[in-house]
C-alpha cells in the first residue's frame, strides 16, 4: 500500500485585514484576512517550518528524496532544498532537489512521489501577492505544506494511493517574469473555458485508473490561482462530495502550497475509509485520488491547520508593503550586515542550520553555540531546533540594524538545560514578559551580497 | 597564583589628554601627535628619549606604524594592542611591564581611536567573517537587561531604579561640565534625562555614551628613576587583566545583575595593591560608564558598596564629585564620549592631575587618601574583559 505518512500545513503568524487595503492603495482589498510572511521568512524558512511539522507528527519516517515546489524561490541556480535538508538534519545520501517556478511544480512532485518506490518528503512553499490594490495582493496568500509520501514499510499509510490523471495543455492563463513582483493574467473567461475542459478530462481519466466511481468521492478538494475556475469545475464534479474549504476568506490562494496545505487541512479531520479527491487547475489539471486509512484515526497531526488558521495576529498594510519590498522605508544609519562566510558556515552547518548544539559527556553542561572540540572533555551533538523554552529576561533594541526594527531579543532557558540569548519574531514590543514560553523557528536574518543569511530565532509558543 | 603584580615599582612621571569631540577638522594622526606633545612637555622627554611605544586602537589603525608614521620615530619599537574597550588600559600595562622589567627606561602608553570618519551612527564594529549566527544587538541593548534583573532580585521599584539611573548620567554631565577637555558640558538634570523616549530596554540616550574622537598618552619609567623627570610622580599600585570566557551568557544561574569578570579583575587588583578596604581606601575612581545601569552595577562588582544598595547610594549622593567616594570626577564616558583606544588612558590622566592636585578648582576632589583607581571593560554581560588600574601617590618605599 502507497500513500501519505504524514501531512502538515504552515501558516505565518500575521494577518493583513483585507479592509485595510483601498484606503491606502486606492482601491482593491475585500473582505477577511490573508496570511504574510514575516519580514524574516521566506520560502525556503516555511517549507522548513511545515516539513518541521510533518516529521515530528511520524517521527519514524525516514525520506530518501526531499523534493521542493515554489514559484518564489529565494536562490536561482543554487538549490534552495539542500538549506531545507540542512534543518531538517537529513542524511547526506538523501536527495534534495527543487522543482520550483510554477503553481503546477508542487502537484507535479506529489504525483511523481506517489509513482516511484521511495520514501519522499514533498514539501511546498509559497509567498503570493501583486501590485497594491490589486486582486493578487488581496487574494493571495502566503503559507506552506508537507506531505510525506512512502508505502507501508515507511510508517503507517494515512490515504492510500489509488491513481491519477493529468490533462496538459500549454495556453496563457496567468503569467510573470523572473524577479518580477507583478503576476499578469489573461481575462477569467478564456482561462475559465479551458480549466472547466481540462478539469473534466482528467477528473474521467483518473476515476478510470483508480477503479472508482464519482458516487465514491466523499471529499473534494479543488484548489487553482483561476478563483472562477476552481468554483465552476468545483460545482461541476462535487456530487454529492464535500467540497474542501478553499481557506480563501482567512488564508488566501497560497500557490504552489496551497494543494497541500488544502490536503493536510482535509486529513487532519477527516474519518477513515473515506475518498478524498485533490484536483489542481494549474497549466492543465491533475487529479489523485485517496482512500483514508484506519491509521488516520491515531494519527495526531503537529499543530492542525485549523488551528493555525485560528490564530494569527495583525499586520498593518503599511507594514505589509514594507515586508514585500513594495514600500521602501528609511533605514537606520548604521552599516548594514557583512556577507555570510560560506566557508565559515560550512564548518557549522549543524549549528547554523539545525540548531544542534553540544553537551559535555563529562559535565553535562549545554553550549549554544557548540563549544569548541579540545578546549575540554569529550562533546556530544545535542539538537535543540524541537525544544521549547522560558524567557528569562529580554529587551527592546530600537537601535541595532533590522529589515523591521525594533528588535525584540531575549535570553532563552530551555527546558532540560541550556541557555542562548536569541532574537524573537512573531511578537510585538510590548507582548512579551519574563516567563514566556519559547519554541524555536527557521528564518531568515538578513540578506547580504545575494547570500541569505539563514539562522534560527525564537517565537511565543501558541498552540 | 602566579599573578605578583609589579607594586611600586613603575611611576607614571607625564601624561596628555586631547579634548574628546566629533573632531572632523582632525584624523587620529593628529589627534595622536597632540597627545604624544601634551606627554613629552608633561614629563619633560621627547620623541627621541622615550625608548619604547605601546598605541592602543581597536580600529583606527594597524601595526606600530599607527603612531611612527605620524610622530616621525626613528629606530624605535613601537607595537599597536588591542583588547576591545581595555585597550587604552592595555596599551599602560604592557609599557609598564617593559620598565618594569628593565628591558627600557622610559616608555609611553598612547590611545586613540577616531571612530567619526565612518558617517555612521553609534560604535560600529568591523566583523571578521562569520557564519552569521552571532548576535548583532547593540551594547546597549545588551546592558538594558541588567535594569529589570536588578530592579527584579533586589525588589528595586522600576521608577526608583530609573531615576538611581538618570542620577548617574547627571552625576556625570555635572562632573563634564567643569571639564574643558568633555565632548559634552552642559549639566543634565534628572528629570530631563527621564523624559526622555527608551530606545534600548528603559535606556535613553542619555543612558549611553556618546560617541567622539580623542587620544591620551602616559609615559612611565621605573619607580627609582621618577625623581629625575618630577617631584610629583604617581606610582603603579596594581594593574590586573581578565578576559571572560562566555560562559556565563550560556549558564542559566548567571543573573545579570553581576559582571564576574570584573569581580575577579578587582579582587586581583586589590590583592597586587594590597587594599582590603576600596571604599574607604580610595580617593577617587574612573569606572567604565559605557550605560547608566554599568556603573551602578561596577559600584558593587568594585566592592565600593554591599550587592544591592548601589542604587540607594547613588541617589544619596555617595558617589558625587565631592561624596563619599567620588565616581568619574572628570565627567566619565558619558561626558568624553567612548574613543576605544583612548578612554583607559584618559581615566588615567583624571586620576594623574587629581592625585598631583592639579584639576582645576571647580572639580578637584579630596585627594588626602592618596590612591585613585581606572577600571575599564569591553564586551557585554556574560563575555567581557576587564581591567582595574590602582595608582597612588605614595611610592612606598
Amino acid at each position: 500500500m502507497r500513500g501519505i505518512l504524514s501531512h502538515a500545513g504552515y501558516l505565518p503568524y500575521r494577518r493583513l485585514d483585507r479592509a485595510g487595503i483601498a484606503a491606502v492603495a486606492g482601491t482593491g482589498g475585500g473582505r477577511g484576512t490573508r496570511t504574510a510572511s514575516s519580514y524574516d521568512e521566506d520560502t525556503t524558512t516555511m517549507g522548513v517550518e511545515a516539513a518541521r511539522l510533518a516529521l515530528r507528527a511520524a517521527p519514524g519516517f525516514s525520506p530518501a528524496a526531499l523534493v521542493f515546489s515554489t514559484t518564489r524561490p529565494a536562490y536561482a541556480d543554487k538549490t534552495n532544498a539542500t538549506a531545507i535538508h540542512a534543518a531538517l538534519r537529513l542524511d547526506p545520501g538523501v536527495v534534495a532537489a527543487d522543482q520550483c517556478g510554477a503553481v503546477r511544480s508542487a502537484v507535479v512532485s506529489l504525483r511523481g512521489a506517489l509513482l516511484s518506490s521511495e520514501a519522499v518528503l514533498v514539501v511546498a512553499a509559497d509567498e503570493r501577492t501583486g501590485l497594491p490594490g490589486g486582486p493578487d495582493e488581496a487574494g493571495g496568500g502566503d503559507g506552506a505544506s508537507a506531505l510525506a509520501v512512502g508505502d507501508d514499510t515507511d510508517g503507517p499509510v494515512l490515504a492510500e494511493f489509488l491513481g491519477s490523471a493529468s490533462a496538459t495543455e500549454e495556453f496563457l492563463d496567468r503569467w510573470r517574469a523572473p524577479g518580477e513582483q507583478r503576476p499578469r493574467v489573461w481575462e477569467e473567461r478564456f482561462g475559465e473555458g479551458r480549466y472547466t475542459a481540462l478539469g473534466e478530462q482528467a477528473w474521467e481519466a483518473a476515476l478510470k485508473r483508480s477503479g472508482l466511481e464519482a458516487g465514491d468521492v466523499a471529499h473534494l478538494i479543488v484548489t487553482g490561482t483561476h478563483t472562477r475556475a476552481v468554483a465552476t469545475v468545483a460545482r461541476r464534479l462535487a456530487g454529492a462530495a464535500a467540497v474542501a474549504d478553499e481557506l480563501l476568506t482567512s488564508v488566501g490562494q497560497t500557490g504552489a502550497a496551497h494543494p497541500g496545505l488544502l490536503f493536510a487541512s482535509v486529513l487532519d479531520t477527516a474519518p477513515p475509509n473515506r475518498v478524498i479527491a485533490l484536483v489542481s487547475l494549474a497549466d492543465g489539471a491533475d487529479v489523485c485520488f485517496f482512500r483514508t486509512t484506519e491509521a488516520l484515526a491515531s494519527f495526531v497531526p503537529a499543530r492542525p491547520v485549523a488551528t493555525q488558521v485560528a490564530g494569527g495576529g495583525p499586520l498593518s498594510y503599511g507594514k505589509f508593503l514594507a515586508w514585500k519590498g513594495l514600500l521602501t522605508v528609511e533605514p537606520p544609519r548604521r552599516p548594514e550586515p557583512a556577507r555570510v562566510s560560506a566557508s565559515a558556515a560550512a564548518r557549522r552547518t549543524p549549528w547554523k542550520f539545525g540548531f544542534v548544539g553540544s553537551r559535555s559527556s563529562d559535565t553535562g553542561d549545554i553550549a549554544l553555540p557548540p563549544a569548541v572540540a579540545g578546549a575540554g572533555g569529550p562533546l556530544e551533538d545535542l539538537p535543540m531546533a524541537d525544544t521549547q523554552g522560558r524567557v528569562a529576561t529580554f529587551t527592546v533594541d530600537r537601535l541595532a540594524y533590522s529589515p523591521s526594527p525594533p528588535v525584540v531579543f531575549a535570553v532563552v532557558d530551555f527546558d532540560g538545560g541550556g541557555r542562548l540569548p536569541v532574537e524573537l519574531t512573531d511578537v510585538d514590543p510590548d507582548g512579551i514578559a519574563i516567563g514566556d514560553r519559547v519554541e524555536m523557528t527557521f528564518r531568515r536574518l538578513s540578506s547580504a551580497d545575494g547570500i541569505h543569511n539563514y539562522f534560527w530565532k525564537a517565537r511565543p509558543v501558541r498552540g | 597564583m602566579g599573578s605578583h603584580g609589579i607594586k611600586d615599582r613603575v611611576a607614571i612621571i607625564g601624561m596628555g589628554c586631547t579634548r574628546f569631540a566629533e573632531h572632523f577638522d582632525k584624523g587620529a594622526d593628529e589627534l595622536l601627535v597632540e597627545a604624544a606633545n601634551e606627554a613629552f612637555t608633561s614629563a619633560g622627554l621627547d620623541k627621541d628619549t622615550v625608548d619604547a611605544y605601546w598605541v592602543g586602537t581597536a580600529q583606527s589603525g594597524m601595526s606600530g606604524m599607527t603612531l611612527s608614521k605620524p610622530l616621525e620615530l626613528h629606530d624605535k619599537p613601537v607595537t599597536r594592542v588591542e583588547n576591545m574597550c581595555a585597550t587604552g588600559a592595555e596599551a599602560l600595562r604592557q609599557a609598564a611591564y617593559a620598565v618594569a622589567s628593565g628591558a627600557y627606561d622610559t616608555a609611553m602608553a598612547i590611545g586613540v581611536e577616531k571612530v567619526k570618519d565612518s558617517g555612521y551612527q553609534g560604535l560600529n564594529a568591523f566583523p571578521i567573517p562569520n557564519d552569521g549566527t552571532p548576535r548583532t544587538l547593540t551594547a546597549a541593548a545588551m546592558f538594558s537587561m541588567v535594569v529589570p534583573a536588578y530592579a527584579d532580585k533586589y525588589g528595586v521599584d522600576p521608577a526608583e531604579l530609573r531615576r538611581a539611573l538618570a542620577r548617574i548620567a547627571s552625576k556625570n554631565h555635572y562632573n563634564g561640565a567643569r571639564n574643558p577637555r568633555a565632548q559634552f558640558r552642559k549639566e543634565t538634570s534628572v528629570e530631563q534625562i527621564t523624559a526622555m523616549p527608551p530606545v534600548a530596554g528603559v535606556l535613553s540616550v542619555f543612558d549611553c555614551a556618546g560617541v567622539a574622537d580623542g587620544s591620551a598618552a602616559a609615559i612611565v619609567c621605573r619607580a627609582e628613576d621618577a625623581g629625575r623627570f618630577t617631584d610629583r610622580p604617581v606610582f603603579v599600585k596594581a594593574l590586573s587583566l581578565v578576559a571572560g570566557n562566555g560562559r556565563p551568557l550560556a549558564d542559566p544561574a548567571y543573573d545579570y545583575t553581576t559582571f564576574p569578570e570584573i569581580v575577579a579583575c578587582a579582587a586581583d587588583a586589590y590583592a597586587q595593591a594590597g587594599l582590603t578596604d576600596p571604599r574607604r581606601q580610595l580617593a577617587m575612581a574612573e569606572v567604565h560608564d559605557c550605560f547608566t545601569p554599568t556603573e551602578l552595577v561596577l559600584m558593587e562588582d568594585l566592592g565600593f558598596c554591599e550587592r544591592g544598595t548601589a542604587w540607594k547610594e547613588v541617589l544619596a549622593g555617595a558617589f558625587d564629585l565631592h561624596g563619599d567616594l567620588p565616581i568619574n570626577p572628570d565627567g566619565g564616558l558619558k561626558s568624553f564620549g567612548h574613543p576605544v583606544g583612548a578612554s583607559g588612558l584618559r581615566m588615567l590622566f583624571e586620576c594623574f592631575v587629581q592625585l598631583r592636585g592639579e584639576a582645576p578648582p571647580e572639580r578637584q576632589v579630596d585627594v588626602s587618601r592618596g590612591l585613585a583607581l581606572t577600571h575599564n571593560l569591553g564586551g557585554y554581560p556574560g563575555e567581557m574583559v576587564s581591567f582595574v588600574s590602582i595608582v597612588g601617590t605614595d611610592g612606598g618605599r
